[in-house]
């Protein structure tokens, strides 16, 4: 049985999500993102706020100032006519050191992989990401696009708490870390800049449908990036 | 100095909270806030608060403070919670005002879990991200509160101080509506959820109701691609205990959701004690968006019984002091 999407369905009284499928993809991630643009710039009486996920978009409404038949019939109609426009989101360039202190798991996961720890390195380097959501933890960045080969299922058990900034992989997916937490991801690497900062403008970094790509330094130049970086002055690059 | 509050000492989980932190969900960052938002309102409102000046969130153990430099004008509300200004009980609903130097007593939390101590002027702290309530688990707005901290006041006008009769509260089902994914669940899923008994888990907290009673299997895949959540969602992992999120709940999660507290009853759950029983009963999303709007009118309704402290004591009051002392003589 397979739902027929769009579907609008209703979180209680205050929210509704509108499902565009239940799979990680880039197309219907694109979707996602255009029918929130849409949203926000209705300026829809009630919205509160809305999320963006994978594949679904969670609107939160005041559930007393909103007229909740209307508005499913009205993002049911934004959700089957949306029109994705890929390729809208920034381009960053992130600055990673991989491996040994700064990326404990690499080796071990390489093994598993049946490839030399230089060889994952290129790989995860090489691919040109994509911005699937933000979410779990304050600028929690999770991309989509790993490169199959380095697809790895979670660890048995989470670690307690992780550095921020840890760049991982989980599944087939690979993510940046922001503040320390849980996670039960393979830690490859360790990026200095700060994808969420409370004292920056903008405080947050990423966003999705934005296109990341890792580039790899060496050890030594740990402590000039992370000095770089620190305050939340500099951003890594953008290209657009 | 400033006019203000000294922490001597708390329950391990008491936090400043206010309504939340709205606009960055999309970001990752919980709302959090009063769990139990009606009994904040009411305290801010007691003490001629704006609804939305944060107040002290207590839960289950209560705590002290000492009054410094300044009289405040204080209330406290929650489900069957004393306060105490230098010993003496302050009736319940009602404002009262602490001396510079008086110690401000509060709790245990003994019919219920959250109760919430309102300033006059309200707390004078720098907001973080709109907001001055704490998310513990990520620092976003501060820690919980701990022994030595000090909350700065605004400087409050000296009001009269006020009492309020608030609609008593009710024993009625938690109401749920089904979804948004019912259908990754047995058809018997949502019949067990609205007939049978679940227990209050004690490791229930402010991100999340978790509950034990019977399982609700899921069709296949435990797992689904990470949506959106909100406080009320009732999620449910592999092993087919439902848990009710609350106000600490990230934004987003990876399990299905088989049905949603609504909005009304949510405050109502969270102050079911570790322990208790919650019974769940289903109804229509035109139901839910009904009861909100009762609610918002009740609540209206006990806002606007707010009165001036009659000079005498009320049966009321004596009744409420009574009732306290009666059940503390025990401790």
């Amino acid at each position: 049985m397979s739902p027929n999407y769009p579907r609008v369905l209703p979180c209680g009284d205050s929210a509704l999500t509108i499902e565009f499928g239940n799979e990680i993809d880039a197309r219907l991630n694109e979707q996602v993102i255009e029918l929130d643009r849409e949203v926000r710039r209705a300026r829809l009486p009630g919205v509160i706020e809305t999320v963006p996920t994978y594949c679904s978009l969670l609107v939160h409404l005041d559930p007393v100032n909103s007229a909740h038949a209307d508005l499913i019939l009205t993002l049911s109609r934004l959700a089957r006519d949306v029109r994705p426009q890929p390729g809208k989101g920034r381009r960053w360039r992130v600055p990673v050191v991989y491996g040994g202190n700064f990326g404990e798991d690499l080796d071990a996961l390489a093994k598993a992989r049946g490839i030399s720890p230089e060889q994952a390195i290129e790989l995860h380097s090489e691919t040109t990401y994509r911005v699937f959501m933000v979410g779990f933890m304050p600028g929690f960045t999770y991309l989509g696009g790993l490169d199959p080969r380095l697809a790895t299922p979670r660890r048995g058990t989470p670690r307690r708490r992780i550095p921020g900034g840890s760049v991982a992989i989980g599944g087939g997916q690979t993510a940046i870390g922001s503040i320390p937490s849980p996670s039960g991801w393979h830690l490859i690497g360790r990026t200095p800049v700060r994808s969420f900062h409370p004292d920056r403008n903008p405080i947050f970094l990423f966003e999705p449908g934005d296109a990341v790509e890792f580039e790899p330094f060496p050890a030594e130049e740990w402590e000039r990036l992370e000095a770089q970086f620190a305050s939340g002055d500099a951003f890594p690059k953008s290209c657009a | 100095m400033m006019a203000g509050l000294r922490v001597i000492d708390c329950g391990s989980c008491t936090t400043i909270q206010d309504h939340g932190r709205f606009g960055f969900r999309r970001f990752g960052v919980s709302t959090s806030g009063w769990v139990d938002r009606s009994s904040a309102r009411l305290a801010n409102a007691l003490v001629g608060n704006s609804p939305f000046e944060a107040c002290v969130e207590f839960q289950l153990a209560g705590g002290r403070l000492s009054v410094e430099d300044k009289e405040v004008a204080i209330a406290l509300v929650g489900p069957d919670c004393p306060l105490r200004i230098e010993g003496s009980f302050v009736p319940s609903n009602r404002s009262a005002r602490a001396k510079n130097g008086d110690i401000v007593e509060v709790g245990p939390v003994r019919g219920g879990v959250y109760a919430y101590l309102a300033v006059g002027g309200g707390i004078d702290l720098q907001p973080q991200m709109g907001s001055l309530s704490a998310h513990a688990r990520t620092g976003i707005g501060g820690k919980t509160l701990a022994a030595g901290d000090r909350l700065p006041t605004k400087a409050p006008e000296r009001g009269k101080l006020l009492e309020a009769v608030p609609t008593t509260g009710d024993d009625d089902p938690i109401r749920f509506v089904a979804g948004p994914q019912n259908d990754y669940f047995a058809a018997e899923a949502l019949t067990l959820l609205a007939q049978c008994p679940f227990t209050v888990r004690h490791d229930s907290d402010r991100m999340a109701c978790r509950l034990s009673g019977p399982e609700l299997r899921h069709l296949g895949d435990a797992n689904i691609v990470s949506d959106g959540v909100l406080p009320g969602s009732i999620q449910v992992p592999g092993d087919g205990v439902p848990t009710v999120l609350l106000r600490d709940c990230p934004p987003t999660g990876g399990y299905p959701k088989i049905a949603t507290v609504i909005s009304s009853d949510l405050d109502r759950l969270a102050q079911i004690s570790p322990g208790g029983i919650v019974n769940f009963s289903s109804v229509t999303l035109d139901e839910a968006v009904a009861a909100a709007v009762l609610a918002k009118t009740r609540m209206d309704r006990t806002l606007s019984s707010i009165r001036p402290v009659s000079l005498g004591p009320t049966t009321e009051s004596l009744l409420s002091v009574n009732l306290i002392h009666g059940s503390t003589d025990g401790l």
